[in-house]
């Protein structure tokens, strides 16, 4: 591991730039160039959610060491291995869980529009450069992640309560519903859910659209106050 | 008992000895067992280091084992029904056993051999042959399952036999017995007996194998067999026994002439008279069994056979005396060094292949047998190892510039410098050793480090067992100047020959489960919504389905008394180490095993009118023993229509 010279990190601490550094000709309605650059980046960032999964949730237990794991995907579900939700549908049929098919959710139909609008929209606000959009533009899109985890929950809890009362495993009080977020016991089965690649990719633009707007509102309101 | 107890106190003594010299934070170099210990042992979840494949013996079976551990990992069933894993019995593998004598149940499986790319294990393939009806089979090493199994025709006693060729070109075989060639009724006494040197060709994408031509020699016992190697790779050699040609007590009178020969084939020119037309015709039967796309084995049977005298093949064919009865005949590393066994030989004969090609050019022969030449012994040898214990059988080598020797009689391996010759080592096997093994050892590129001892008694080794004791192999370490014992481990059969290959070579080609979308077994069931039964006459066709755990159907209704009922059961599953088996009452069968994907059909004649059940035996699930159906009898004739459930079936 390379170690630097004794006393070599003190020397040449930039200046911090200021804030406020917004040229003073810039009418306070429109968004800084870098803003629209950053916006109009992370618009772009959403379409890896076409090529990357949203989300994944993991199952292990002692006779799945190897783990069984599916990921949710904009407009598909898929095994982790070729055969995983094959057979995560085979054991859900001992606790009476309805299988999972991933053509009975209209989700996966209107997530990839959603996308599609989302970053239309981005760049939209990247190109028109007000201020305001930005802020309905990050409104919109926290609403519409928030929405979307909220259908991820009602999804968990509908599988994990509705089963079949013939079922051969019948455990009184217990119910199957996958965490929303990290990983919980379900009988032999600990269950994890993650964002995935997409997913994360998500969270940092929703993170960035809300520190730009927080930067933007700040960059405003001193220019006017 | 006073070995067994002696050895036991020895033992405790180390112990104590050596949890003595920890407590004291004593010296850190391990005690003799102590270090043999950490050499095998692997811990419970990990992995060895080596696949190792042991010939069964006379189980027909070849036996995988892992090493340094020993640990026992799969048998498979090749030239033997083997009732756990339904081969044999059920209706997709009984064709595997076809021969020209029809289905033969059993056979006695001896030299495994690895298919080889340059020389070295590409661990494509597994070829072993069957002795008693000469065959040679192929097993898939993604499955380890057998896909192939070829009869040799006109030879008798398939033994020294499958050596493949540099890049697995072919499987070469010999024939053990002198019989009439082609087989005619004879005086045994007086007839004249032959044998066939036998060149199987491999396809080098498919594996296939095919008959393409056998060289007819003079009536010896044609023992074991190598292919050569870089310099020698077009040659193949075979040991003799019995040059006496005696018929009779042949302990004494096989062994009169103080010389036998090790038969050399040049492939090459064997071709050539093979395209040129210098073959004759034989037209003895034989069958060829695959495994076709469908999972399903079928048989063809073969009249025809491509057959080259060496008087019509002058250049093909040459013997070298080679002293005395010998049994291996091992090709060092390089190509250069063919070692003879002899086993009533006192020295070790070791040709020079060099020597060899320069003798025929020389035409430095003694005389001739059948218009085959006998090159000189002097203008072939290369050495004699002085003093090798007596009986030497088979040799390997380490890559490193040694041999190892298996000495039967003596019960020991001897191990000696292909510079000079010389014996450097020796070590004891427990007992009487047939063949050994180092991992490649037979190969151009020799892994080395170990070597396998596969031994013929135990005797006191093991607890005894009755009058038949376990079979038994040993593993010794050869890193060091001086071999070092490590481990015995119990064999099944009789573990003739092995073979050995890095994990790493094949451990992540292995099929998980079978495809079930992509089956095309014409008898397969893809969902229970499409699982039917059809009668045809007496015959009934139950197309059916496993998942866990339960059967569909599990009611069939309407089958009769003398019925063959075809039971199709696909096992639906797509999940890794979860196979169905399907067992019926008073089937004169086998269990079905079946694969996560697979389908196998058992067939059963119902006797007696009543309600009998089936179940699954391999235990899938926790609701395993719930995992059972019903087939209702009745007396031929009846009015009961044929009725099940699940799919179209009328019983809900």
């Amino acid at each position: 591991m390379p170690v630097g010279k004794p006393g070599s990190r003190k020397v040449g601490r930039p200046a911090r730039r200021k804030t406020t550094s917004r040229s003073p000709d810039l009418p306070t309605s429109r968004l800084r160039p870098s803003s629209r650059v950053a916006i109009a980046l992370a618009s772009l960032a959403l379409l890896v959610l076409y090529l990357a999964p949203l989300w994944h949730v993991g199952l292990k237990a002692p006779q799945y060491p190897e783990g069984l794991g599916m990921y949710i995907w904009v407009n598909q579900i898929t095994g982790e291995k070729p055969q995983d939700l094959n057979s995560i549908n085979g054991l859900n049929h001992y606790i009476g869980m309805k299988p999972i098919l991933p053509e009975s959710f209209p989700e996966l139909r209107l997530m990839p529009l959603a996308v599609a609008a989302a970053v239309a929209a981005g760049l939209l606000v990247a190109l028109v450069a007000r201020r305001k959009l930005l802020y309905a533009w990050a409104a919109l899109f926290t609403a519409g992640s928030l929405v979307g985890l909220a259908d991820f929950y009602r999804w968990g809890y509908q599988y994990g309560h509705e089963l079949d009362p013939h079922a051969a495993i019948k455990i009184p009080g217990m119910s199957y519903q996958p965490p929303l977020l990290g990983s919980k016991q379900l009988l032999n089965f600990h269950a994890t859910s993650w964002p995935a690649l997409g997913g994360w990719v998500a969270l940092l633009v929703l993170a960035l659209l809300l520190a730009l707007a927080v930067r933007e509102w700040r960059g405003a309101r001193a220019r006017t106050g | 008992m006073t070995a067994i107890r002696s050895r036991a106190w020895t033992g405790a003594a180390l112990t104590l000895l050596s949890v003595g010299l920890s407590a004291c934070g004593g010296t850190s170099k391990p005690l003799g067992g102590t270090d043999a210990a950490a050499k095998v042992y692997v811990a419970p979840g990990q992995y060895d280091e080596l696949y190792a494949f042991l010939s069964g013996g006379f189980s027909g079976n070849v036996v995988v084992y892992g090493l340094p551990s020993g640990r026992l990992l799969q048998q498979i069933p090749v030239f033997s029904q083997y009732p756990e894993k339904g081969y044999g019995y059920s209706e997709e593998t009984k064709a595997m056993l076809n021969t020209s004598w029809g289905f033969l149940p059993w056979d006695d499986a001896h030299h495994p051999q690895l298919s080889i790319t340059n020389g070295t294990a590409d661990g494509r393939w597994l070829f072993i042959n069957g002795n008693n009806t000469p065959r040679i089979a192929r097993l898939d090493l993604t499955r380890f399952e057998t896909e192939e199994i070829i009869e040799i025709p006109n030879a008798a006693g398939g033994h020294g036999s499958p050596y493949i060729t540099e890049n697995s070109e072919y499987a070469v075989s010999g024939t053990r017995f002198a019989v009439p060639t082609p087989q005619e009724d004879m005086s045994v006494k007086d007839g004249k007996f032959g044998g066939v040197l036998s060149f199987v060709k491999i396809d080098p994408k498919s594996g296939r194998m095919s008959l393409a031509f056998q060289v007819h020699v003079p009536g010896f016992d044609y023992d074991l067999a190598r292919s050569g190697k870089g310099p020698s790779r077009d040659w193949s050699f075979w040991t003799s026994y019995n040059s006496e040609q005696a018929k009779t007590l042949l302990e004494a009178n096989a062994s009169q002439k103080d010389k036998d020969y090790i038969a050399a084939v040049n492939r090459k020119v064997a071709e050539q008279c093979v395209a040129q037309g210098k073959t004759k015709e034989w037209k003895t039967p034989y069958a060829h069994n695959t495994v076709g796309e469908d999972g399903i084995a079928r048989s063809e049977m073969l009249t025809s056979e491509k057959i080259l005298e060496a008087a019509d093949c002058p250049g093909m064919i040459y013997f070298l005396p080679t002293p005395k009865s010998p049994h291996g005949v091992d090709v060092d590393p390089t190509g250069e060094f063919i070692v003879g066994g002899g086993k009533l030989a006192t020295v070790i004969p070791v040709h020079s292949f060099s020597k060899m090609l320069k003798a025929i050019e020389a035409k430095a022969f003694e005389g001739e047998v059948d218009g085959i030449p006998v090159l000189k012994y002097d203008q072939v040898i290369a050495g004699e190892v002085q003093n090798p214990g007596l009986g030497p059988l088979h040799t390997e080598f380490d890559g490193k510039g040694f041999a190892y020797t298996s000495v039967f009689i003596t019960s020991e391996i001897v191990k000696f410098s292909l510079k000079d010759f010389t014996v450097v080592d020796r070590i004891p096997t427990y007992y009487s050793i047939g063949h050994l093994m180092i991992p490649g050892g037979d190969t151009e590129h020799p892994y080395g480090k170990y070597v396998v001892a596969l031994n013929k008694i135990t005797k006191d080794r093991y607890l005894p067992t009755g009058p038949e004791l376990t079979q038994s192999a040993q593993l010794y370490d050869i890193t060091g100047d001086k071999m070092k014992l490590l481990l015995d481990f119990p064999t099944t059969g009789e573990p003739h020959y092995a073979q050995a290959l890095p994990a790493s070579v094949i451990k992540d080609k292995q099929l998980k489960t079978y495809i079930l979308t992509e089956s095309k077994d014409p008898n397969v069931t893809k969902s229970e919504k499409e699982v039917k039964v059809v009668r045809q006459g007496a015959k009934v066709h139950a197309y059916m389905t496993a998942i866990r755990s339960h059967f569909v159907p599990d009611i069939i209704e309407g089958i009769q008394v003398g019925d063959s009922v075809f039971f199709h059961v696909t096992n639906l599953e797509q999940d890794w180490d979860v196979p169905h088996g399907f067992a019926m009452l008073g089937a004169r069968n086998a269990e079905l095993l079946i694969m996560p994907g697979q389908t196998r059909t058992l067939v059963w004649v119902p006797q007696r009118a009543g309600v009998y059940p089936f179940y699954c035996t391999d235990f899938c699930s926790a609701l395993h023993q719930e995992m059972q159906g019903y087939i209702r009898v009745s007396v031929k004739g009846s009015s009961v229509p044929l009725a099940w459930n699940g799919g179209a079936g009328t019983i809900k």
